[in-house]
Order: C-alpha cells, then structure tokens, then sequence
C-alpha cells in the first residue's frame, strides 16, 4: 500500500461510518424515546429521508466541484428561490397555460436557464474582477435575494400542475422521483470530476493555482463554467422540489448555503481546495440528514439540532486533522 | 553559422519599484546548452518567464526561429515548443504524477474524457528513461523534495520541444538524479534541442554547458565561451570581484558543550545517534540526501519525537515537544524547504523575518514598528537581501533573496543553536561566501552551529567538524584537520574506515 492510502481510505470510509453509527444510535435511543411508535430504520422512513436529502444534495454537489475549485459559493440559496419562482410563475403565464399540461417542460427550461445564467454571471465576475468568489457570491446571495422579494412582495408564487405532482410524487423501483435526481446528479458529478479533463483541471487549479496558470491553463473561463453548473444544480434543485409543492415563499432557501458547505466538508473537502470527493458529499448529506430527522424521532427540537451539528462538524474535522497529520507524516513547521 | 532556435532582444521588464531587466538580449541555439548566470534578483527566472509567457515584456522582442512571437500566456509559449522547467515546484500536490507531467494537456477521449490509458503509459515510459523509483499514479504529494524535481523535470520529455529552460533543476537532488538528468539534457541536446541552463554552481556549469551568459542588476554583461573560460572570470563578470574560495578558515575559540545528543534513535530514520556541538563550533553533517539528517534536525527543534535516546542542552536532558519548547531554549532552524516550512509567500519581508519574535517587539499592546524596521534594515545589511524595501511581498523576491529572509529570521533571534539544512541552496557564489563568513561569525561569537549540507565544498569549508552519515547511522566524525574528500565520500557511502573516534 502506498503510504497516505490507509489514511486516505480511513477519512473517505470515516464518514460512513459515522452514518452507520447514527442509524445505530437513534434505531437504539428511539426504543426508548421515540415520540412515535415506528422504528426508525423502517424502510418508508429511509426512504423518505433521501427523498428529503435531494434538494440539498444536488446542489452539495456542484458545491464539491466549487469547493475542490478553491472557491466558494454563497448564492445557491437565493438562485434556488429565484428558480422556483420562475418556475411556479411562468406556467401562468397566458402562452404557457394555453399550452396546457406540458408547458412544465418549458417552465423548466426557463428554470434551469435562470440557474445557469445567474451562475454565469457569478464566474465571470470571479475571473474578470480576480475579487475572491466569497465576496462576489456574498453580494450575489444578496442581489438575487432581492430580485426574489421585487418579484411577488411578501407573497408565496404558487401554481399547481397536477401533472407534474404526478411525476414528482411517483416512485421508480421504490425511490421517489427525487431521489433518483439526486442519484443521477451524483453520478454525473462523480463522472465529471474523476473521469473528465475539466474535472481534473479543477483539482489542480485547487491544489496549485500558479502551477496550473503555468502549465497553460484558463483558470478564469474554467471557474465561470463550474459556477454556471452549480447555477444549474441549484435551479435544477428547486424544480424538483418545487415541482411537487407547487408554493415558494421568498424566504425559502434561505440559509441552504451553510447547510451544504457544512455537508460537503463533512464529506472531506478541503476549504482550501485541491481535495474532494463526491461521494463522500453524498455521505455529508446523508449523515446531516438522518442526523435532523433521527432527533426529531427522540423529541428534540430544532434548536438542539442545529447545536448538535455544530458540535459534530467540529468534532468531525478536529478528527480529519488528526488523521491527515498522522497519515502525511509531513511536519511544517 | 546555425541559425538560433530562439532569441531575445532589448528586453525591459520593469516590476513596481524595481527594474528587471534593462535591454536583455539572449540567444540558444539547437543543440546547444546555454548557461544563464548571475546573483540572486540579477533577473534570470525573469527573463525566462517573459520567454514563458508567464510575464509580458515592457520592451523588446522574441523571435522563434526567425520569426517574431507575442508569448501572451504559458499555452502560447508551450505550443511553440518552449518548455519551462521551474525553480519553485510548480506541482499540484493531491493529484497523481502523470498528471501532474501532463497538467494542462491531459490526453482526451470523446466527451472530454481523460485518457488514462495513454496518459500513464506516456508517463511510466518517460519515468523509466529518468530511472525514478516511483510510479505514474503516486500521489506528489507523498514524494521527497528531489523526487519532486524528477516531476518536474520530467514534463521537459513530454513535447516535441525547441528549447528547454532548466530554471536550478539541481538545486535539491541527489548525485545520481544529477547524473540522470544531465543525461536527459545530453539526449535533448542530441535531438537538437536548445537548452538555456539556470544555475549557482560552477561545477555543473563547466561540465554540461557550452557557453554562459551573465545577467547583473537586470542588465546583459556578455557571453564567454564555457571551454575558454574560468571559474574567476565568471564571478568577476557576476559580481564584479574574485572570490577567496579557501578552505582553511581560523577555527573559534572552543567554549562548553552546548549541545549533546546520546543514542538518539527515530524508528527507520536514524538510530543510534550521538554527537555534542561546543559553543564557537560549526559541525557539519553531511551526507546524500536520506541519510537522516534532516529528520535529526526535526527531532532537535521539537517536530519529530525521538524513539529513544537523550538530548542534553547546556548539560541539562530536555524534552523537546514542539517548536516552540525548542524557541524557548534557543534553538533555531532553518528549514530545507522555504517555500513549504520557512516563509509565509503573501507577507511582506518585514513581518516574515520578525515573525517569530513579534510578541517581544511590543510598545504597550501594539508591535512596534519601528523596532520590527530595524531589524529588518539590519539583517538586510548583514546579508545583502535584495528588495526595493520591506514592502515587497516575499513570494516576489528572487529564489535566492528568499532563502536570505529565512536564514535573518532565525539570526535575528539569537539562538545558541542554529541548525541550518542546505543554507545556500539556490544562493549565488558572492552571497554563498557571505552566508559562509557569517556562519563562522556566528561561531566566532559563541553560537554553536549545526550545518546540513549536501555540497562538500561548503561542509569542507564552514565545518570545524564532520559528521558522516549514510542511511540513518553515524558513520563517522571528523575533525577538519584529518578530512579529506576521499575519506568522506568513503563514509557517506556506508564504508566504514578506521582511525576516528565513532563517538565523538
Ligand atoms: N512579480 C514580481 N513583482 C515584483 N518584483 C519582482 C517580481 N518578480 C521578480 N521581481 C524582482 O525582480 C528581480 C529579479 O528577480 P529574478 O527572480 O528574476 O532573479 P533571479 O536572477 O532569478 O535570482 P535567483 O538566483 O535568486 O533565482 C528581483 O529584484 C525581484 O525582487
Ligand atoms: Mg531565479
């Protein structure tokens, strides 16, 4: 075994274990304090619990692929409100209801095309100002927020398009249709960054800026295409989401941000680039979500949760330092 | 005559505050191998980045062939077949060597896919020919200083190249790697490839190239021919003097035993390891690269605990358990690698060479600026750093300068030991005796000081004493009145001779 592997396989399998420690505690502490009387490792249950990881694990994905970038990206939560609106309100739109059931299709093309935009005028601002992605995106989080509230005010957008509550609610060899989104876009994710050109160019860029600036890179147009996939994702979010609830109020998505970066660097991204995997995202997602739902099964409230994930992201990392010290072996000083 | 492969003219580079380069012209020819030489900030690497692409030139113009060329970015310069070889790794550290090698043109499939295939037979056939011990899907991260370099070196193999710029390839690697590449560098130059060499010693110099150029304050000083030339005569175009290159320096008064080490062993790395350094002695460890020197210098400022053995200070056993216990005591390190362990690249010169003593530097609650200027100007002098002024971010100092700014941080703190690994690494010959003659300065004033070194002449010329050292044992220790070059390459091969005290 080359040296760093087992460390390296220790921190990617770390995060399932720790999964599999969770489903043993609250199936265990559930016996006894469960406030209903299903067990929590039933099967309606975990399924509904990666239906519910979708939303933010589609976008927790294209987060990795920023993250690894060495960039952030503070918008997504206001560019999924921004998509669900668009994609609510087109559908009444006089064409488009004259077209009757089907017009979802294009509504979600508007959707996905808003996402991509607003993605894209995020990188190019990142490559032509050189200003860091954190403060772009941070004025963007706010800007796109904005544009959500001068759309309808106060009020929720709603439409329902029975249709499309069918498809969002039908299940496919067992999984809901969300969940197969969020499987898909991790497959897709997991191809680009391991298996393409541009996937490992966003390592490198991570890792070493300069040597990828010297080895003849366009580090500016790469870094506009990979916010315009997160755009993508987040709108791509929001209309599986949207698609069966049918309601958006201007202040959903709100803090979906932090609740993704705070899955991805459970799953081992590097805040300063250079290192990521997708699947262990998949397993950050997993983990904060059956880490909400399995204290709500035991009766705690939303305030104990959110304190008990911001314990465990702490413990979590103190612990990936600790293995990368020891698996590295290398001492700076 | 041969037509050159490339050439540069009348080049002016000028950097907020400094003047690069001042009317430059450069030429190589194919086949040929053609030094670039000069002191630290003299501005070879940046002549080479404006080859590169890297930075764009004031003035002046390049021509490949005969033809005129705007080299506005690396890609450019890359596609016509110009290779550049860096002096700071340029690696991404978390991502495999083959690609690492092709970073930047990654071979494609449909779809935009990598080409593993191609890509690791490409670079395992490139490793064979540079006969590393490593393979194409090791992660860079986990490979030694040298075996770096090897990477480095390697993307040099990987296109049809015209000319090849080797920007110090030798600063960190072993005898045998140097062996390697200058049979890579033979090979190019049989294919008719132009090769512009950077480097500080001489040595390699007259063996490998054919004519030397040299740089001063940014400004051409002339072209000798390698095989008509001296040593002397470059350093007098270099630095404007001759240089007193003796071994034989006035030994320091010999005080207490400042430092003693008894059977200090590290697992694999070293074992078994004593030695004492008196206050006013220089000892020099030399050895090849993995020897375990620097391990043993980690162990003494607190990084790498000992798996057994004892580590005296002053008579007194201590246990080192962080660098900041070592500080306390006086120990000092200058580490190997500047750019990983010894800078902070983003800081400017001041605050990086007060960065350890910032604390002390107060007046009341604030740090006091004039007190951290001082010492900058004063060290600055010492050593002869080149900077427009303490502004100047670090990360834009010539390789050299930085090397400096370590070594002042470390001065500046008045240790009783100073360990210093490969002080002159990438350091110019004028600025390399200085660092010499302040090493046994600093001995002369009762410092005892540690020297790692894998340049003999330099362990010859500072040392009062000599450690040998191969694969983690103390081969043997000699005084510098018995050493000879024979007896020490003897020992740092593993061959033990007789007639010194093991133990010394
Ligand atoms: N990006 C930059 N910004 C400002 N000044 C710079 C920059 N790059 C180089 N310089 C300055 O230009 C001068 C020449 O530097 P250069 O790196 O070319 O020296 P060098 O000859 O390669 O020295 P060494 O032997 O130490 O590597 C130095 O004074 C350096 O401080
Ligand atoms: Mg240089």
């Amino acid at each position: 075994m080359a040296p760093g592997t087992w460390s390296t396989f220790l921190r990617r399998g770390a995060i399932w274990a720790f999964i599999a420690l969770e489903l043993a505690f609250f199936s265990i502490a559930g016996e006894f304090l469960s406030v209903s009387d299903k067990a929590f490792m039933n099967w309606d249950n975990m399924l509904l619990l990666l239906k519910q990881s979708a939303p933010l694990g589609i976008i927790a994905m294209g987060m990795t692929l920023i993250m690894v970038n060495g960039n952030i990206d503070l918008s997504v939560g206001a560019i999924f409100a921004l998509a669900a609106v668009i994609l609510l309100d087109s559908m009444t739109w006089p064409f488009m209801a004259a077209m009757g059931d089907w017009s979802f299709l294009l509504a979600w093309v508007f959707a996905l095309l808003a996402g991509v935009a607003l993605g894209a005028l995020n990188g190019f601002l990142v490559w032509k100002t050189g200003v860091d992605a954190f403060i772009i995106t941070l004025g963007a989080m706010l800007g796109f927020r904005g544009l959500v509230f001068m759309y309808n005010g106060e009020n929720p957008t709603s439409h329902l398009n029975w249709t499309l509550v069918d498809f969002a609610e039908a299940q496919f060899l067992g999984l809901h249709t969300a969940t197969w989104f969020l499987l898909v876009v991790t497959a897709g994710m997991w191809w680009l960054m391991n298996r393409t050109v541009h996937g490992r160019n966003a390592y490198a860029i991570g890792d070493n800026r300069e040597a990828a600036v010297n080895a003849g890179i366009r580090v500016g147009p790469h870094m506009m295409i990979n916010f315009m996939i997160i755009g993508f994702l987040a709108a791509l979010s929001a209309v599986v989401f949207y698609s069966e609830s049918g309601s958006v109020n201007p202040n959903d998505g709100m803090l979906y941000e932090l609740w993704i970066i705070t899955a991805v660097v459970l799953g081992g991204t590097k805040l300063t680039g250079g290192s990521g995997s997708i699947i262990s995202t998949l397993g950050g997602v997993l983990a904060i979500q059956i880490l909400r739902r399995g204290l709500n099964h035991i009766g705690a409230d939303t305030s104990t949760v959110n304190l008990v994930i911001g314990l465990i992201l702490i413990a979590v990392l103190f612990l990936d330092r600790q293995l990368n010290v020891k698996g590295k072996e290398a001492l700076r000083i | 005559m041969t037509r050159p492969a490339l050439r540069l003219e009348n080049i002016v580079k000028t950097f907020p505050g400094v003047r690069a380069l001042d009317g430059v012209s450069f030429e190589v020819l194919p086949g040929e191998v053609h030094a670039l030489m000069g002191e630290n900030g003299a501005g070879k690497s940046t002549l080479m980045k404006v080859l590169g692409g890297i930075h764009q030139p004031n003035e002046g113009r390049i021509l490949v062939g005969e033809e005129p060329a705007v080299m506005a970015n690396p890609l450019e310069a890359k596609a016509k077949g110009i290779v550049f070889i860096h002096q700071e790794l340029s690696l991404a550290e978390e991502l495999s060597v083959a690609e690492n090698i092709y970073l930047g043109e990654l071979p494609r499939k449909s779809f935009g896919r990598v080409d593993w295939a191609t890509l690791y037979a490409r670079t395992d056939e490139i490793l064979k020919k540079l006969k590393v011990g490593f393979d194409a899907r090791t992660m860079v991260g986990t490979l030694s200083i040298a075996n770096q370099q090897m990477v480095e070196i390697a993307r040099a193999l990987t296109v049809d190249a015209k000319a090849v710029i080797f920007d110090e390839p030798t600063a960190s690697l072993t005898d045998s790697e140097k062996v390697v590449l200058f049979e890579v560098i033979d090979d190019l130059k049989k294919d008719g490839v132009g090769i512009i060499y950077i480097s500080h010693r001489m040595e390699e110099i007259f063996k490998i190239t054919d004519r030397i150029s040299v740089l001063r304050d940014g400004e051409y000083r002339g072209t000798l021919v390698t095989k008509e030339t001296t040593e002397d005569d470059v350093t007098q175009l270099m630095i404007g003097r001759s240089l007193d290159l003796s071994r034989n320096h006035e030994h320091a008064e010999v005080g207490d035993v400042a430092l003693e080490v008894r059977g200090l062993s590290c697992g694999d790395l070293y074992r078994d390891i004593s030695f004492e350094i008196r206050r006013g002695e220089v000892v020099g460890f030399y050895g090849l690269v993995g020897a375990g020197r620097t391990e043993i210098a980690e162990t003494l400022f607190g990084l790498r605990a000992p798996s057994a053995g004892q580590i005296l200070l002053d008579g007194e056993e201590v246990h080192l358990g962080s660098p900041v216990d070592a500080i306390a005591r006086g120990i000092s390190l200058v580490p190997e690698d500047r750019k990983g362990q010894g800078l902070v690249l983003g800081m400017n010169c001041r605050d990086n060479m007060t960065l350890p003593q910032v604390g002390d530097l107060t007046a009341g609650p604030f740090v006091s600026d004039g007190a951290e200027i001082a010492i900058f100007d004063q060290y600055r002098d010492k050593l002869d750093i080149r900077t427009p002024g303490w502004r100047q971010t670090v990360g834009n100092l010539s390789g050299g300068n930085q090397q400096k700014i370590v070594i002042g941080k470390w001065l500046s703190m008045h240790p009783t030991l100073l360990i210093v690994d490969e002080p002159t690494r990438g350091i110019d010959v004028g600025s390399k005796s200085e660092i010499h003659k302040l090493i046994r300065q600093l001995a002369s004033q009762g410092y005892a000081v540690m020297v790692i070194s894998s340049e003999m002449p330099e362990v010859l010329h500072v040392s009062d004493r000599i450690v040998a050292m191969y694969h983690g044992e103390l081969i043997r220790t000699f005084t510098s009145d018995e050493v000879t070059e024979d007896s020490l390459i003897q020992a740092i091969s593993g061959i033990r001779t007789d007639g010194g005290d093991k133990a010394a």
